[in-house]
């Protein structure tokens, strides 16, 4: 077990909190002003496209870049002005950054050492077990394999109980597998020391997963911040609804409102969306964007329509095509009001009907059913192949 | 050549037109070594052979020259001139801990301050090379000249009485002093070391400087740390560039120098042209050729520097 103290000896604690902190190279504006603020012992991700800039925002609470504007607090201390070695702030790297010329134990023992900490034998070995290197503390850094560097890089920055622990898209190297290995074993690591993690990443999955809370930026700003069950269920943007898992989005026209219920139009019927999970405002006649989730849609044959329970919204459609994923069949379904409609129905019962060209109905309960306003791009935060392809 | 191994036993053997291509083009490394190794044989080897029947010749220039297996001629030659050999050592040093003091900052500047300018700043540290290096000796000769204006400035500031007092400048002069020579030694070989140490510096990952930032170490302790350490080929190859030809050059000490700056440089250039004793000079030769490589190798030990590349 670790202890955990910060290198002033002070209490650990205080959360760290970002006022109007703002980034700009000449023209480009890389962080527009932004208010953020990190709960002491959580992990908080930030996550974004690349150049949406989270790393630049990570930099600066490294102090490795200076803020066009705005403050860095760390607890009560205002570290905006101390430079990076003079604040209780440690960083893994996105390429790790080990010192090729030290072994292992001399890279992790790097930052005891600069605080002028004579015996950091029993220490080293301590981190070097919990990332489970204690073999390894004799080799060097390009001897290690990518998943033991990275751990090598997450033992360097945690000896030094940092109040905060920043990681700067840490597992982007590492292959499918491993990253998932890698994020358990971090989720258990901060679990274990309770240091505040900062996650920078551009990969939903892996934000959701392991953070507390998500902050999803795009374009230099925080468009939604909140635990990743509430992003994901009720996102209140175009851009985190397509960026944070798939959205399917319908444009509609207000109806009527009875109750708590809000009435909509789109295509011939009517789509039922609960008050509560609408962001944007609801006059009649205006219009809204209506969102469902793949995985909440149910997909029956036009014949069997009648046998829908009522009181469901629904949709028709055809399906224009259907990949088999084992655990679940991803179907694409041509409607009126969307032309790629994405259904994901779990492999329990097949219908053998259901294949490409069958006239179908989509119907999901309303209660999963959020609302969005209509004056935002449609596709924000649809990752295009090129994109990917990019990385 | 896996192609066979993994043919199913019952598939015809490969075609015999196919193997002289693959014969040649395992051969092909060794055709291109071919010139490379023909050039070390005829001007390298070759010469050295030659050099060392020299050195155990005896005879005269009337007579003609015979092998006789005269080794005493090397005992002679390093009792005579081992002051000389010292001074080659002591010139070569100096002029290489300048090289290194003057070079280091420069080149890192230019790895890594220079920005937009570097291309710029590389290209003034080489335009020297575009005079002869004759030429450039022979200005330094105008430029350390008596009651010239480094020396008139020098004098005033004092400076002269403590080189002077050091023993390495003699009264007001600076000229014909050992202090001249080096001067020379230093500026004709400062592009040898700056460019390894440019080259090595500009290698180092930016991101280790913020790594080590991030681990509390202030500037100074970063580059104590991380940038040095991570520089070490470039100092071994830029002091080696500067300190192997700096111990055998002869022309700076003997355009700058004086009869009591004389390195091993003129007295083998003396041997071999002037006095024509050519074992004494082939002799030399090797004697300096020994130590150059036994500073060396115990060098390239104490830095270990052999698996930091």
């Amino acid at each position: 077990m670790i202890t955990v103290t910060t290198k002033n000896g002070a209490e650990a604690g205080g959360d760290v909190r970002l006022s109007g902190i703002s980034k700009t190279y000449g023209s480009f504006t890389a962080v527009r002003p932004l208010d953020l603020t990190v709960p002491q012992g959580s992990f908080f991700a930030l996550l974004g496209a690349s150049g949406c800039g989270k790393t630049t925002t990570l930099r600066m609470i490294a102090g490795l870049e200076v803020p066009s504007s705005g403050t860095v607090s760390l607890g009560e201390q205002d570290v905006t002005n101390l430079p990076a070695y003079r604040r209780p702030v440690n960083t893994v790297f996105q390429s790790y950054a080990l010192f090729p010329h030290l072994d292992i134990f001399e890279n992790v023992a790097f930052g005891l050492r600069r605080r002028g900490i004579k015996q950091v034998k029993k220490q080293v070995g301590e981190m070097l077990d919990l990332v489970q290197l204690g073999e390894q503390a004799r080799k060097r850094p390009h001897q290690l394999s990518g998943g033991q560097q990275q751990r090598v890089a997450v033992a360097r920055a945690l000896i030094n109980t940092p109040r905060v622990l920043l990681l700067d898209e840490p597992l982007g190297a590492l292959d499918l597998k491993l990253r998932r290995q890698m994020q358990l074993e971090l989720k258990r690591i901060q679990t274990e020391v309770g240091i505040t993690f900062i996650h920078v990443t551009h990969d939903q999955e892996e934000a959701m997963t392991m953070a507390d809370t998500v902050a999803v930026m795009n374009a230099g700003r925080v468009e939604q911040l909140g635990s990743p069950a509430d992003l994901y269920e009720n996102p209140r943007t175009t851009f985190v609804a397509n960026f944070l898992g798939t959205s399917n989005l319908i444009e509609a026209e207000v109806d009527s409102r009875s109750g708590d219920e809000i009435v909509l139009r789109a295509g011939g019927g009517k789509l039922v969306l609960p008050g509560a999970r609408c962001s944007a405002p609801t006059t009649t006649g205006g219009k809204v964007l209506v969102g469902v989730r793949p995985e909440k849609i149910s997909l029956t044959h036009a014949d069997e329509a009648g046998g829908i329970p009522e009181g469901r919204n629904r949709i028709t459609g055809t399906i224009a095509d259907s990949s088999f994923t084992g655990v679940s069949t991803q179907y694409v379904v041509d409607s009126p009001v969307c032309p790629d409609f994405e259904v994901y129905a779990q492999n329990i019962d097949r219908d053998a009907r259901l294949v490409p060209g069958a006239e179908v109905v989509l119907h999901w309960n309303p209660a999963h059913t959020f609302g969005l306003g209509a004056d935002q791009d449609i596709d924000a935060g649809v990752e295009t192949v090129d994109e990917e392809a990019a990385r | 050549m896996t192609a066979a191994t993994e043919t199913p036993p019952l598939a015809p053997a490969p075609a015999p037109e196919e193997r002289p291509p693959r014969r040649r083009g395992r051969l092909t490394p060794y055709w291109l070594l071919l010139p490379g190794i023909l050039w070390l044989l005829v001007f390298f080897a070759l010469p050295m052979v030659y050099q060392a029947s020299t050195s155990v010749q005896t005879g005269s220039l009337e007579e003609g020259y015979r092998v006789t297996w005269h080794f005493a001629t090397y005992w002679d030659a390093v009792a005579d001139y081992w002051p000389q050999f010292l001074r080659s050592i002591a010139y070569a040093g100096a002029a290489t801990v300048l090289c290194l003091l003057l070079g280091y900052p420069l080149a890192y500047l230019i790895a890594f301050r220079a920005g937009r300018w570097r291309n710029l700043v590389l290209v003034l540290v080489i335009a020297p090379f575009f005079t002869s290096f004759l030429i450039r000796t022979l200005a330094w000769k105008t430029i350390l000249a008596d009651s010239g204006p480094v020396v008139s400035a020098l004098d005033s500031l004092h400076v002269l009485d403590v080189t002077s007092w050091l023993g390495i400048t003699a009264g007001d002069r600076v000229l014909a002093t050992p202090l001249a020579v080096v001067c020379g030694l230093t500026y004709n070989f400062l592009p040898f070391m700056i460019l390894p140490l440019y080259t090595s510096l500009e290698r180092i990952d930016g991101r280790l400087h913020e790594a080590a930032g991030d681990l509390y170490a202030r500037p100074f302790t970063t580059f104590r740390k991380v940038t040095f350490p991570l520089s070490m080929p470039g100092v071994v190859s830029g002091t080696l560039l500067t300190f192997i030809p700096a111990s055998g050059d002869y022309v700076n000490a003997d355009l700058l120098g004086s009869t009591d700056t004389r390195m091993v440089g003129n007295v083998i250039q003396t041997q071999f042209l002037r006095i024509l004793d050519y074992p004494t000079a082939a002799a030399l030769s090797f004697v300096l050729m020994a130590g150059i490589l036994a500073v060396v190798t115990l060098y390239i030990r104490k830095s270990g520097t052999e698996d930091l590349v």
